[in-house]
């Protein structure tokens, strides 16, 4: 007789592996869990790295930052590779409609020569600080400390290449493959973006890699993205240029799903001791004053004689975010 | 001549892909292992895009291939129409 | 479908080199070499990065699509196993602790590569090979994960899962994987893409998976192969940048040549000693075989790597040296393997056996020149003594190699009687290897190998046993005290398959499963 091997009831022996069960008791694991906790080798390692023989080869000492255990940060999302990849296809898909619906209907003929214009001269160079973003966290994803924290950060970085195809393809709309070299010069040459590619490229040579998650993740993107996916997506959608908000659905929503967890990372590790919180807060005094000196001529280009106010209120905005961190700014 | 090779999951979707793969290259041998089909052919394999759309009555992209696949050997070169594996020597 | 007419889309390759390419610049502010300091410590010479082929060009938001549609898919066949205690399906529970090798000995290393390619992914001047290494390493943290997840049902009911994560690290033969993938990371960038990119992914990973998963497809672990399957189909995309990536250091610069042949002749060597764990399991550990050792090694190592090897030549790429012992050894390792593992059965976290007379058939039939005549009437007699209660389990500790960190288990090329040892010196110490391909690897970078941490020495000197412990003390047992040190559990994880939990636990569930009692 053939019994359904569903009804049979067995006990099992344990419910997780030892290390999770060491942080969380025996008892059913998520799969974030078990695909997160503790899974980088900490204690034995053979060899010392060719190219940095001061150090093992994932070890504590490449950052200022201390932690008793790299495991508190923990990503709210809880995002493993799985749920990752599955929560971005659906924006994707999302975004795909929104580029087609565009391409298909002529939107992009519809948009004010003015705000297309804005859109060419900032957005599409975008691209480039976007790529910086996806080089300092793989850097992060490579060489800091704790799946907790390095697991997110590839995926962060993922995001910002993610995030430059999409400005790449917006370039394409809106101008073809020239709006690409238009933008690439104005990168390498024009005065207004110089400040920005030179604090990008100061940023890129970071060596301490909590110093280059709060420059990039917290700083850089938390000034940046609420004026250009924010106030300037406002001015887009009253202005009869929604078809460029289309395009940049993603970005928006992105940065609201992912600040939280930049928040979660500084928080904890702000609060884990005086001396952590005396350098974050000190790092982002840094790079707040570079960013917004970076920022302040292409607020101009987006909103004229307004820039100054635009970027004040952005800036209030960042912070009491960053007090609500915890930090001292 | 070496030979090249491409593999796939053995369920539903992969079917009319494998049927499109030996109906463009006669030359091509194909193996059946559990849960795995493994296609041979002696120095180049091509797959075409219109003819796994034909098959499926859809449009298709062959960067679809990715997700039944399993393991492939030989030079890859992919454009919009064709995938094509071969050695060069 | 397409009422409009079809607007001229831009094509593959032009829209993927607008997407990677494009977003690249040369720095002014920084110089580039600080920006890309491990560029060129290695003495590898590149002139133009733009002459990099991406042979997949996958942009992100088709990743994502891709992906998430692979995983959709893949847990919905883990969850189906798990309700539907797939795990009783296997053909029998000898076959778990192929899975428990595979656990504790491989997806740690997936962790590793994930690393190791977000570090390639960021220390590339080029704009095209750092997207391939990103996304690659996106792919092994993948990897890593949902062979956690499948293999974490099999943690719930069998021994030997439960603490992957502290074993990797300590116990003796996981120092064997663990150094492979520590001594690539702890390599430049270059190295670090022959090693893994080229060696272990292009050369190598198909005799991992695609055997051993067509294994667990015969022993009826459907959760398993579907994990493996799919975990291969990323490969696909990697073994492709590899390939590219030795090309494209070939095509670069001819002082190149003999660095990349170095690197190529020491990672195949150091490769194929790790697949000797593999060539193991494939014979010993799957009840229901597939195709022997190796019958593998000839198809994907012999002829595959041959193709490979063929097409090299036109760059001036030799066959690896080694390639000519390997053929004398794909008739031996497994075996040797095997008969070390069974009397070491008392130190490890899976339990081993010896064949029955049917498997014992199968394997003169697959193995004509060496198994009656080198190993059968060893194996017989352990069976014969096991059953008459004298199970043996060798209670000295073995020597290992200095660079490949295997006990020395290994013949002569020239003799299968004799153990092969090779001595080398260095800074007036004596080393010692397991064949003329480790001494070569030690010969040529003693620097590194020395500072190699071998689990045998470690417990000799006193570094392998709880804090507390007191060696000196009355009645102290080394091994029981090394064995709680790995956190493996005597009586429970280890010894013989027979009389084991696993044994008693699989029996009696299936029991349940296929009676009406």
């Amino acid at each position: 007789m053939q019994i359904d091997l569903r009804t049979v009831s067995i006990k099992p022996v344990r419910q997780t592996f030892d290390h999770i069960a060491r942080r969380f008791g025996d008892k059913p694991a998520s799969r974030y869990q078990e695909g997160t906790y503790d899974l980088q080798q900490t204690d034995i390692f053979h060899y010392r790295p060719l190219w940095e023989p001061e150090h093992r080869l994932f070890d504590q000492q490449r950052t200022q930052v201390v932690m008793k255990d790299w495991y508190a940060l923990k990503d709210p999302r809880q995002y493993y590779y799985g749920s990752y990849t599955i929560a971005r296809a659906r924006q994707q898909d999302a975004a795909e409609a929104n580029f087609d619906m565009v391409e298909e209907r002529g939107l992009a003929d519809t948009i004010p020569a003015t705000f297309r214009q804005i859109a060419l001269a900032l957005l599409v160079p975008l691209r480039h600080v976007e790529w910086g973003g996806n080089m300092n966290n793989s850097f992060i994803s490579a060489y800091g400390y704790g799946t907790a924290i390095t697991q997110p950060c590839l995926y962060h970085a993922m995001d910002h290449l993610g995030i430059a195809q999409y400005l790449t393809r917006l370039g394409l709309v809106l101008e073809g493959p020239a709006a690409l070299d238009t933008a690439k010069d104005a990168w390498m040459g024009d005065p207004r973006w110089q400040e920005m590619r030179r604090l990008v490229e100061d940023v890129l040579v970071t060596q301490d890699w909590f110093e280059l998650f709060v420059a990039q993740n917290l700083v850089l993107e938390g000034l940046s993205y609420p004026l250009f996916f924010d106030h300037l997506d406002n001015e887009f959608s009253t202005n009869g240029a929604t078809a460029i908000s289309m395009m940049t659905r993603f970005m928006a929503e992105w940065y609201a799903e992912s600040s939280k967890w930049v928040d979660a990372q500084i928080k904890v590790a702000a609060a884990e001791s005086a001396e952590n919180r005396g350098l974050i807060s000190s790092w982002v005094q840094h790079y707040r004053e570079r960013v917004g000196k970076a920022l302040a001529p292409l607020a101009e280009v987006a909103f004229g004689e307004r820039a100054t106010a635009v970027l004040g209120d952005v800036t209030a905005d960042f912070n009491s975010r960053c007090a609500k961190l915890g930090l001292a700014i | 001549m070496s030979t090249v090779f491409i593999a796939f999951q053995a369920n539903e979707e992969s079917r009319p892909i494998v049927e499109a793969v030996l109906a463009d290259n006669p030359h091509a041998v194909l193996h059946e292992s559990p849960a795995m089909v493994k296609i041979d052919a002696e120095g180049k394999l091509v797959i075409k895009r219109e003819s796994i759309e034909e098959r499926l009555g859809r449009d298709f992209d062959l960067q679809e291939l990715q997700i039944n696949l399993i393991t492939i050997s030989g030079h890859l070169d992919e454009d919009d129409d064709e995938f094509t594996l071969a050695w060069k020597n | 479908m397409d009422m409009q007419a079809t607007k001229k889309k831009v094509g593959l390759k032009e829209k993927y080199a607008h997407m990677t390419r494009g977003l690249g610049w040369e720095t002014t502010y920084q110089p580039m070499n600080k920006v890309f300091p491990y560029a060129e410590f290695e003495g590898i010479k590149i002139h133009d990065w733009d002459k990099w082929e991406d042979p997949f060009r996958l942009t992100m938001d088709a990743y994502w699509k891709y992906q998430a549609e692979k995983e959709r898919k893949l847990y919905a066949v883990l969850d189906a196993f798990a309700q539907n205690n797939g795990h009783l399906g296997v053909t029998d529970a000898r076959y778990i602790n192929a899975l428990k090798l595979f656990l504790t000995g491989i997806s740690p290393l997936e962790y590793v590569a994930h690393r190791g390619f977000a570090a390639a992914g960021r220390n590339f001047p080029g704009v095209g090979p750092r997207v391939a290494c990103l996304m690659q390493s996106l792919d092994e943290v993948r990897h890593a994960q949902t062979q956690i997840h499948a293999l974490s049902n099999y943690n719930k009911h069998y021994n030997g899962f439960h603490d992957f994560k502290h074993m990797i690290e300590r116990v003796w033969y996981l120092s064997v994987p663990k150094s492979f993938f520590d001594d690539a990371f702890s390599a430049g960038p270059f190295e670090w893409m022959i090693a893994i990119g080229f060696s272990f992914e292009y050369v190598l990973t198909n005799l991992l998976f695609v055997p051993f998963m067509s294994g667990a497809a015969y022993n009826g672990d459907m959760g398993t192969v579907t994990v493996g399957f799919s975990a291969q189909s990323d490969e696909a995309r990697h073994m492709t940048l590899g390939l590219e990536c030795i090309k494209f250091m070939l095509e670069q610069d001819p002082d190149n040549l003999p660095i990349v042949q170095k690197w190529i002749d020491k990672w195949a060597w150091r490769g194929t000693r790790v697949l000797t764990l593999v060539g193991m399991m494939m014979d010993y550990m799957l009840p229901k075989r597939v195709m022997s050792w190796k019958e593998a090694w000839e198809i994907y190592f012999e002829q595959n790597g041959g193709a490979l090897f063929n097409d090299l030549a036109r760059y001036g790429i030799k066959v690896p040296e080694c390639l000519s012992q390997t053929a004398i050894d794909k008739e031996h390792i497994s075996h040797q393997a095997w008969a070390t593992f069974y009397q070491y059965g008392g130190a490890s976290d899976f339990h081993t056996w010896m064949p029955t007379d049917e498997e014992m058939d199968w394997l003169s039939a697959k193995y004509p020149n060496t198994f009656d005549k080198y190993y059968r009437a060893r194996f017989t007699h352990w069976r014969d003594e096991a059953e008459k209660g004298k199970r043996f389990y060798n209670g000295t500790l073995p020597m290992l190699c200095q660079v490949c960190q295997i006990p020395m288990l290994f013949t002569e090329p020239s003799d299968p009687t004799q153990i092969c040892y090779r001595e080398s010196e260095y800074q007036g110490e004596k080393y010692h290897t397991c064949s003329d391909g480790c001494k070569h690897i030690f010969d040529d970078e003693p620097e590194k190998y020395i500072q190699a941490w071998l689990p045998v020495h470690q417990i000799y000197q006193g570094n392998c046993f709880n804090e507390g412990v007191d060696p000196t003390a009355p009645g102290f047992d080394p091994l029981a005290e090394v064995l709680k040190w790995y956190h493996v559990e005597h009586g429970r994880d280890n010894l013989d398959f027979e009389g084991s939990e696993d044994q008693k636990n699989f029996a009696a569930w299936r029991g349940l499963a296929t009676k009406n009692v």
